[in-house]
């Protein structure tokens, strides 16, 4: 017990790192996400095209080798300091879950059932209107669950942050366990719990989420 | 360090980071293994008909399912042998495979599940209506069924853990990523050699997900209705890194 | 006989004056399908049409290009003296775009068979939200406008249900106030008790007879309720293998017909 009070103060001065990393990433992660979608859902072939080539690239190749690249590439390519480390990682964490996560925002939006197109049309919607009023509600309705899990993989992710010396909680287990290496089991345990009870929230969402979608949504 | 992107130093660089490649692809099906199996041990232990020990189990799979691999590796690795009585000290190679293994066997765990719900209900009753034995009825109708709407969704794992295992690299396993660091560390040059790891993953992933895609829609003509219904079940199983668009239409 | 007779009278009045929709030469091939053949068709201001014919005869898809569902293959639908799926561009005659459609559409409405309600939303917002993001009414008048078309369709009570609270009658019953309440010219119904449990065709059967009897809008009504066609129709089309194969006053068509085709599927639905 007097262990865990000495370790876990230690482990709490990562938590702002990681935090502020996920939500950074993950509202990346989202905005990117519905705009690919979208462009993945649309007629417009040059915009589908560009949106898949995108997220062929992301998913195609791991997020640890993104991470590591972009870390040397970002100066490199583009001649400028992001100013910190924080940005490559909610760069990379963002661009990756937002191309897995724009294939859930094309799969819903085209999951919803025609006949709700076809009532619209009926009504003498714009397509704008159209997608904004009746398509685009029930499709995120339907995206709940998977966002739910998609933002768990994106606190998983965080962790790997550590790795390119940014200090979050993963960091301050890892130095740690390099002081007194009797200690690590424990470090790590305690660690494993942080990252569980930030991933209760969106465990939650992603049960609750199945259920909520299936209300107010016509889909195929 | 370089400050540009070079052609000469890409060249150099790729016969040694392709050299990675046999041990990262090794690790992969090594990984994949071990968790197709440790994947029945979930589904096996679920299957006891007790309440507490059903729900510590759901709850063990998903806290390893909702905590970083990165840190499960690193507590194997570091932290195991350290722990008393149990504690051994693992190669770095077996390390990954249990770490990844069992990270990722929470998930197929998942997938064996949503085959066996699958299949349809009347089909336990008319194997128990025609007297099979306990074994029979698992070996010769539910397996039979259960299992074929699953392969794709275990080609899609297999891809996806092609992808997490360069993480096994910050536990020194010598897979393309780790060379790629490796040969930056001595030249100062990291961007060329990355950038070949990217396009290796690039190569050898776009194509095996565009197979298994076509695999899926072959599945689902041919076990019709069991797949659509799988399918629809596995889209709402947690932490699922799967495309939930590739809509049968 | 008297009712007959005032029927009688009103239809050769609208059939003195200028139609609002005609279909010239319109044909539609779904790959090589070839689903409508032809079809020449007069649509007048409050007319009531019924439209009868065998599964896969191209029922459907006749309302479903008018209410620019489907695009034509071949032929004009002109609309209030306007083409519907083509427009001028210097001179030329294109394809209509998305502006186009909706200039022209604005007086069509159509129920569907699967009432396609909007599951997000109450039954009233079901039916405030065309009248006020198309039309851009006063919201208040069109709140109230809903209310009343709700009471009609006897649903005033469930204003702040989700179609998933309701009965398949009452999804349709909603689906027709939703549409009325754009108060179109035209109103298309395909096959709207079709998706219904039996016992549920009655009431909204019921409704429509209402909108029918009162209202002054055309109907056109894709059915297989044959006394109800006969009822409320001023003119019945036979749909056969994509062409329209007999048409005349209800009561010819559907008593007194001498076309064999019709006689022989009539037969059967009377016996069905
Ligand atoms: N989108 C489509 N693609 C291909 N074929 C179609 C399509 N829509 C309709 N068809 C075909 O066109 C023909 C006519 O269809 P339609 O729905 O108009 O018939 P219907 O008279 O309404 O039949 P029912 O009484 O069964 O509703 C059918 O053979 C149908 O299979
Ligand atoms: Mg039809």
């Amino acid at each position: 017990m007097n262990a865990i009070i000495e370790i876990l103060p230690q482990l709490l001065r990562g938590l702002q790192i990681t935090v502020s990393v996920l939500l950074a990433s993950a509202i990346i992660a989202y905005i990117v996400a519905f705009i690919a979608g979208l462009a993945r859902a649309s007629k417009n072939t040059i915009l589908n095209k560009i949106a898949g080539v995108y997220i062929e690239i992301f998913r195609g190749t791991s997020l640890i080798v993104q991470l590591f690249w972009l870390y040397y590439a970002i100066p490199m390519l583009f001649g400028i300091q992001l100013g910190s480390n924080w940005w490559t990682g909610v760069i990379a964490i963002g661009l990756n879950y937002g191309a897995y996560l724009a294939e859930v925002v094309r799969g819903s939006i085209l999951a919803v059932d025609k006949g709700q197109t076809e009532a619209s049309i009926a009504l003498n919607m714009s397509s704008y209107q159209r997608m904004r009023l009746i398509i685009l509600p029930q499709a995120v309705r339907m995206m709940l669950p998977e966002v739910g899990n998609y933002t768990i993989q994106m606190m998983k992710a965080t962790s790997l942050v550590s790795l390119i010396g940014m200090r979050d909680i993963l960091y301050y287990g890892d130095i740690m366990r390099s002081t007194n290496l009797a200690q690590a089991p424990l470090v790590y345990v305690v660690v494993l719990l942080m990252y569980f009870i930030l991933a209760l929230p969106f465990i939650w969402l992603t049960r609750k989420g199945e259920t909520l979608s299936k209300k107010g949504v016509a889909s195929q | 360090m370089s400050s540009n992107f070079r052609w000469e130093t890409f060249v150099e660089a790729f016969p040694l980071v392709l050299q990675g490649l046999g041990l990262t692809v090794g690790l992969t099906f090594a990984c994949f293994g071990f968790a197709l199996l440790f994947g029945f041990v979930w589904i096996f232990l679920r299957r006891i008909p007790n309440k507490p020990i059903v729900w510590i189990c759901t709850w063990v799979m998903e806290f390893i399912r909702s905590t970083p691999p990165l840190v499960q590796l690193f507590f194997l690795y570091y932290a195991w042998p350290v722990v008393p009585v149990v504690g051994v000290t693992l190669e770095p190679f077996t390390c990954a495979v249990l770490g990844i293994g069992i990270h990722y066997s929470t998930y197929i765990g998942e997938i064996y599940r949503s085959g066996i719900e699958g299949v349809d209900k009347g089909q336990w009753e008319a194997s128990t209506a025609l007297n099979f034995s306990n074994a029979d009825k698992w070996k010769k109708i539910i397996l039979p069924q259960a299992i074929p709407p699953t392969i794709p969704m275990l080609g899609n794992y297999f891809i996806i853990m092609f992808k997490e295992v360069p993480l096994a690299s910050v536990i020194g396993v010598g897979g393309i990523l780790f060379m790629a660091n490796s040969y930056g560390a001595s030249h100062f040059a990291y961007l060329e050699p990355l950038t070949i790891v990217g396009i290796i993953f690039l190569a050898l992933s776009y194509p095996s997900s565009i197979l298994i895609r076509k695999l899926e829609v072959k599945m689902n003509t041919r076990f019709d209705k069991n797949a659509v219904l799988s399918k629809s079940k596995m889209k709402t199983i947690q932490g699922m890194n799967l495309e939930g668009s590739d809509r049968i239409v | 006989m008297s009712e007959t007779l005032v029927k009688d009278k009103k239809s050769s009045i609208l059939l003195n004056s200028e139609p609002i929709v005609k279909y010239r030469d319109v044909t539609k091939s779904f790959g090589d399908v070839h689903v409508l053949k032809g079809i020449n068709l007069d649509i007048h201001p409050g007319e009531k049409i019924a439209v009868i014919g065998p599964s896969g005869s191209g029922k459907t898809t006749i309302i479903r290009m008018l209410m620019t569902l489907e695009e034509p293959s071949s032929g004009d639908i002109i609309v209030n003296g306007t083409n519907l799926w083509k427009m001028d561009k210097k001179g030329l005659s294109i394809r209509a775009n998305e502006k186009h459609l909706r200039d022209v559409r604005g007086d069509i409405g159509m129920v569907f068979q699967h009432f396609n309600l909007f599951p997000h939303m109450t039954i009233l917002e079901n039916c405030m939200s065309a009248p006020i993001h198309v039309k851009k009414e006063n919201k208040e008048e069109v709140r109230e406008r809903s209310i009343k078309m709700l009471d009609r369709v006897g649903l005033g009570d469930k204003l702040e249900f989700y179609p998933s609270q309701l009965s398949g009658g009452q999804k349709q019953r909603v689906a027709m106030a939703r549409a009325l309440v754009m108060r179109p010219k035209i109103m298309l119904f395909d096959e709207v008790t079709s998706a219904l449990d039996p016992e549920l065709v009655g009431e909204v059967l019921e409704v429509i007879r209402d909108i029918a009897k009162n209202d002054d809008m055309a109907m056109v009504l894709v059915t297989h309720e044959m006394d109800f066609a006969l009822d409320v129709a001023d003119k019945v089309l036979f749909l056969d293998q994509g062409v329209i194969a007999e048409q005349g006053a209800a009561r010819d068509v559907l008593e007194h017909t001498e076309n064999e085709r019709v006689q022989a599927f009539l037969k059967r639905f009377r016996r069905g």
